[in-house]
Formats: C-alpha cells, sequence, structure tokens
C-alpha cells in the first residue's frame, strides 16, 4: 500500500520533496540527505534525468529511499524509453517495493548535458499513465496478460497553475485522469491567489493536489524561475524582500515557509511539494520554520 | 515535398579528393525547390569543381531522381559521360541518391545535400515540416494540423510541461503546436475534441525498412 496515499486520504496537510540523484554512482550524500529529511516529510520524489541531464536513475534512488525505511515516488519520463522499457521498469520498481509513479513527459534532450541524445518520446504522460494503468489490470499495454498479482500503483502527474491558457492545462488534467493520475504535483506556485484560482478550477476533479514549492536562493535564481517555469510570475513585493534580505536564502525560504502555511492555513490544496533543486539540504531549515 | 540543403562544398571537395572526373546529378523537383540541385546549381556546382582542379564530364538534372524506371531511361543518353566519369556527386535528396546507385551500380556516389524531412514550402526559402509519414495519418478529426510531426516531443494529448508563452520548449522560434490546435478547435468550435485521449501510435504497421506496393493509391498488402 502507498502511504503517500494513506496520508492524502486521511485529509492531513502531505508534504512531499524532491531530491535528485547525483551524477555518478556515488549516492553517499543522497543519502545524507534521505536521512536528514527522515520523518520530516511523508514521500521523496525522485528525478529520472532532471532537466534531460543523464543522473543516476529514479529506481535505484528510490531504491536507497526505502533502504531508509522512507517512502518514495519514482519519476517517470519518456523521453528515454520505449513503451518496453517503461512497462519492464514498472514492474520490476513495484517488484522492489516501489508504490508511487509519477508520469512525465521529459525535458527535451538539447536542454541537458548530452544534447546528442537520441528523444524516444513513444509514449507522453499521458501514454505513460495509460501503460502503468493497464499494468495495473494485469495486462500491458498491448493487451498481453500479465503473470501473478498485478501491481498497485498510486498514480501521479504533473500540473501547471500559471500555465497560459489555465484551460488547456485543465484539459490536460482530465486526460491525465482519465487515464490514471490520482494525485498531481504541480509546477512551483509564488502567488496565493494563482494558487487559489488553479484550486477553484479543480475543485470538482477526484484527485489529490500537492503544490508546488521552489524556494528562491536569490534575486537572480527568482529571474532564473521565472524564465524555466512558464507562466511563472513572481510578484514586485517578493522580487524586493529577495533584493534587501541580508541573507537572502534564509529570506527566500521564509517566503516558501509563509506560503505553505497560507495553503495549510486555508485548506487549499492537500499539501505541499517542495522542489529545492540542488539546496535539499536547506529543506529541513524550511519544514522547521512552518 | 523534399527538403534538402547544401553540404558546405569544403566537405564535397574532401569526399570527392581522390577523384578526378565527376558527372553531376541533379532533380526537377525537391531539389530545384530547395534550391540545392536544380539546373541553376548543378551549373554553379560544376563552375566550383572546375575552378578547384576536377574535371565536370557531363550533367543532368533528373526529372525527377527518384522514379527508377524513368531515371533509368533517361541516363541511357548519358551513358558515355557517366562510364567516362570516376564518381557521381548527387545534387538530389538521400532517396534520389540511392535510386541513382540502384541503376549505376559500379561507381561511387557522393552526396552534395543533407536530407532535412518532408515539409511545406512556406514560401521561397522557407520550410517547415509537417508530416513524419507515420503511416496512419491521425488527422481524420478535420483539424490540419499534425502534433506529431510539428511537437518535438511528438506529444498526443496536449502540450508538455516546457510550453514558455505559447512557444516550443525546444524551439523558441516556433509556436507550440498544442497552441496552435488549441487556437484552430477553439474557432472552430470544437474544443471538446481536445479532450479525446490519443492513444499510443501503433508503430507496427510502420516496419522499416518497408517496399509497399500501392495500386490506384491503395497499399496491397500481399503481392
Ligand atoms: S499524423 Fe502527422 S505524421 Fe502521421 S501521416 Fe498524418 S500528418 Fe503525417
Ligand atoms: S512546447 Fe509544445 S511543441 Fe514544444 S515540445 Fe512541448 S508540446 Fe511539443
Amino acid at each position: 500500500m502507498s502511504k503517500l496515499k494513506e496520508k492524502l486520504d486521511s485529509g492531513k496537510f502531505t508534504i512531499t520533496a524532491e531530491i535528485g540523484p547525483p551524477k555518478g554512482s556515488d549516492v553517499s550524500e543522497f543519502r545524507e540527505i534521505v536521512k536528514l529529511l527522515k520523518g520530516k516529510i511523508d514521500a521523496f520524489n525522485v528525478t529520472d534525468g532532471q532537466g534531460a541531464s543523464m543522473k543516476l536513475s529514479s529506481l535505484a534512488g528510490c531504491l536507497v529511499i526505502l533502504s531508509e525505511g522512507e517512502e518514495p515516488v519514482m519519476q517517470m519520463t519518456g523521453r528515454d524509453r520505449n513503451r518496453i522499457a517503461i512497462q519492464s521498469e514498472l514492474l520490476g520498481a513495484y517488484a522492489l517495493g516501489i508504490r508511487n509513479i509519477l508520469a512525465i513527459t521529459g525535458d527535451y534532450p538539447t536542454l541537458g548535458d548530452n544534447p546528442g541524445a537520441k528523444p524516444v518520446y513513444d509514449l507522453d504522460s499521458v501514454g505513460i499513465l495509460l501503460a502503468a494503468s493497464s499494468l495495473m489490470k494485469g495486462r500491458d499495454l498491448a493487451g498481453n496478460l500479465l503473470k501473478g498479482e498485478p501491481p498497485n500503483f498510486y498514480l501521479g502527474a504533473t500540473a501547471n497553475p500559471n500555465f497560459f491558457p489555465i484551460e488547456v492545462e485543465l484539459i490536460k488534467m482530465e486526460k491525465k485522469i482519465e487515464a490514471g493520475a490520482r494525485f498531481f504535483q504541480t509546477q512551483a506556485v509564488y502567488d496565493i491567489n494563482v494558487a487559489e484560482r488553479f484550486m477553484k478550477e479543480v475543485s470538482n476533479f477526484n484527485i489529490k493536489v500537492l503544490l508546488g514549492i521552489i524556494p528562491l536562493r536569490s534575486l537572480k535564481s527568482a529571474q532564473f524561475v521565472s524564465k524555466m517555469i512558464p507562466g511563472v510570475k513572481i510578484s514586485e513585493e517578493v522580487l524586493r524582500r529577495m533584493e534587501n534580505a541580508s541573507d537572502p536564502k534564509i529570506e527566500g525560504l521564509k517566503i516558501a515557509a509563509e506560503l505553505i502555511r497560507k495553503v495549510k492555513e486555508h485548506g487549499l490544496a492537500h499539501g505541499v511539494h517542495i522542489m529545492a533543486i540542488g539546496a535539499e539540504k536547506t529543506v529541513p531549515i524550511l519544514l522547521d520554520m512552518l | 515535398m523534399i527538403i534538402t540543403k547544401k553540404k558546405p562544398i569544403e566537405e564535397i571537395l574532401n569526399e570527392l579528393d581522390s577523384y578526378e572526373k565527376i558527372f553531376i546529378v541533379g532533380c526537377t523537383l525537391c531539389a530545384t525547390a530547395s534550391k540545392t540541385g536544380g539546373e541553376e546549381e548543378v551549373r554553379e556546382m560544376k563552375e566550383k569543381l572546375e575552378f578547384s582542379g576536377k574535371r565536370v564530364v557531363g550533367t543532368v538534372v533528373l526529372d525527377p531522381v527518384c522514379n527508377l524506371q524513368k531515371s533509368k531511361l533517361d541516363l541511357k543518353k548519358y551513358v558515355s559521360g557517366i562510364s567516362e566519369s570516376e564518381a557521381l556527386l548527387c545534387m538530389a535528396c538521400g532517396n534520389g541518391l540511392q535510386t541513382l546507385g540502384e541503376i549505376v551500380e559500379d561507381k561511387p556516389i557522393f552526396p552534395a545535400n543533407d536530407t532535412l524531412f518532408l515539409g511545406e514550402v512556406k514560401r521561397f526559402g522557407v520550410f517547415e515540416e509537417r508530416c513524419l509519414q507515420c503511416g496512419k495519418c491521425l488527422l481524420t478529426n478535420g483539424l490540419a494540423i499534425c502534433p506529431l510531426s510539428r511537437c518535438p516531443k511528438g506529444m498526443l494529448n496536449g502540450p508538455c510541461g516546457g510550453a514558455k508563452d505559447g512557444l516550443c520548449e525546444v524551439n523558441q522560434d516556433l509556436k507550440c503546436v498544442w497552441m496552435e490546435i488549441y487556437e484552430r478547435l477553439k474557432r472552430m468550435g470544437r474544443l471538446s475534441d481536445l479532450k479525446k485521449i490519443n492513444l499510443p501510435l501503433d508503430y507496427s504497421i510502420k516496419i522499416r525498412p518497408g517496399q509497399h506496393y500501392v495500386r490506384r493509391g491503395v497499399l496491397n498488402e500481399q503481392t
């Protein structure tokens, strides 16, 4: 059983965070971060070649998390695998104890550190969800029977509350839900109004939503985030706070903490998903601020 | 139209390094439209090669190169030039080059062009990829916009997370094709079409390499 599902179903405010696996086979620092966050969050997302950069696999990272007694969310992109590889990795993941899957299409290879790679994209995010749902019914995507108990995944997908026009994003979410997504982790939001509007739009979807939080680290990182995340707008006030802060890193964490508290107090979403992107060690500080 | 671009002349000369007598083949269709292998380009190529000390023993612009039987016939008039040559330079697409290879079996043939894609001529010198020849056209919905060929990720169910301000994550010179699809459906009052899940493609219908028997536009499975 997915503990993440249990927690979300119980209605308690849920916190997940993302950690990027190392670019190398040494998982000691990765494990250290897991230990730092142990018991403090409900599940750990392990990215799958985030930003199309070649890293240790999500599956391997998830096993490290399991070995620490914590719960992983395996991110699975369609960028590098065809439907045979995706399904076999999903089966492998389940056999090894992984219950949560986040289906993502994946950033394009030219944006990463192996720009010459051949992109696959046999399945888009909806296709990955269809494949996983199919396995859960005891058949592969082509309809062939699986042996034994079918896997029982808790399937998730991503959404971007900042996307314009939001109509397109909502339709896409509906498709993901139809294909099997039960929880959503969103792109970062910095504006409580954006979050509120988005949550209102999805209120009749039968899903759990974890709003994305990316703590800012500097004025520059604010500009970076605005550039990277489609549609994201960071308010003048937040920018000013980052600019005037004596310790921008702490200020960024404070801003994130304030937002999380608001989400929690107003019962806006079912939880939050923290993406510290390389600064995972600061996440415990953020959690202490809540 | 098959869109091609010229290889740099240095690269061509490098390939032709050990050959002196060259026969040039152009193509009246796609390569002419792409300005990579029409009469004019063939003439220019001849001058360039001669300037670099080569002897051009003949040229022809076939109509088009990729029609095997026709090209076989048309090349009959050029047998002497071809047999005198040490190598052929093909100014058509990659397909045309291989057609030529089937006719001229005993000479090396070099490409003068890089073959890019099957596309539309937007206007003179501007081309856009429009079809990946997937084998079973998805555009049965009246939409006339192919997400498979016009989205780098071939997204079948809406934009990826990377579309920024309506532009494509991969190439910011292009509008995200899903924005175009959205706008067109909206104009047609058919936005609900966006909700239909497109299943993963069936690539089994596209066995590569393939020899296909088409009679009167109908693909015959057994011939
Ligand atoms: S769906 Fe796209 S790639 Fe396939 S045949 Fe139609 S236009 Fe070509
Ligand atoms: S931005 Fe749009 S066109 Fe570009 S890869 Fe994503 S979905 Fe495809």
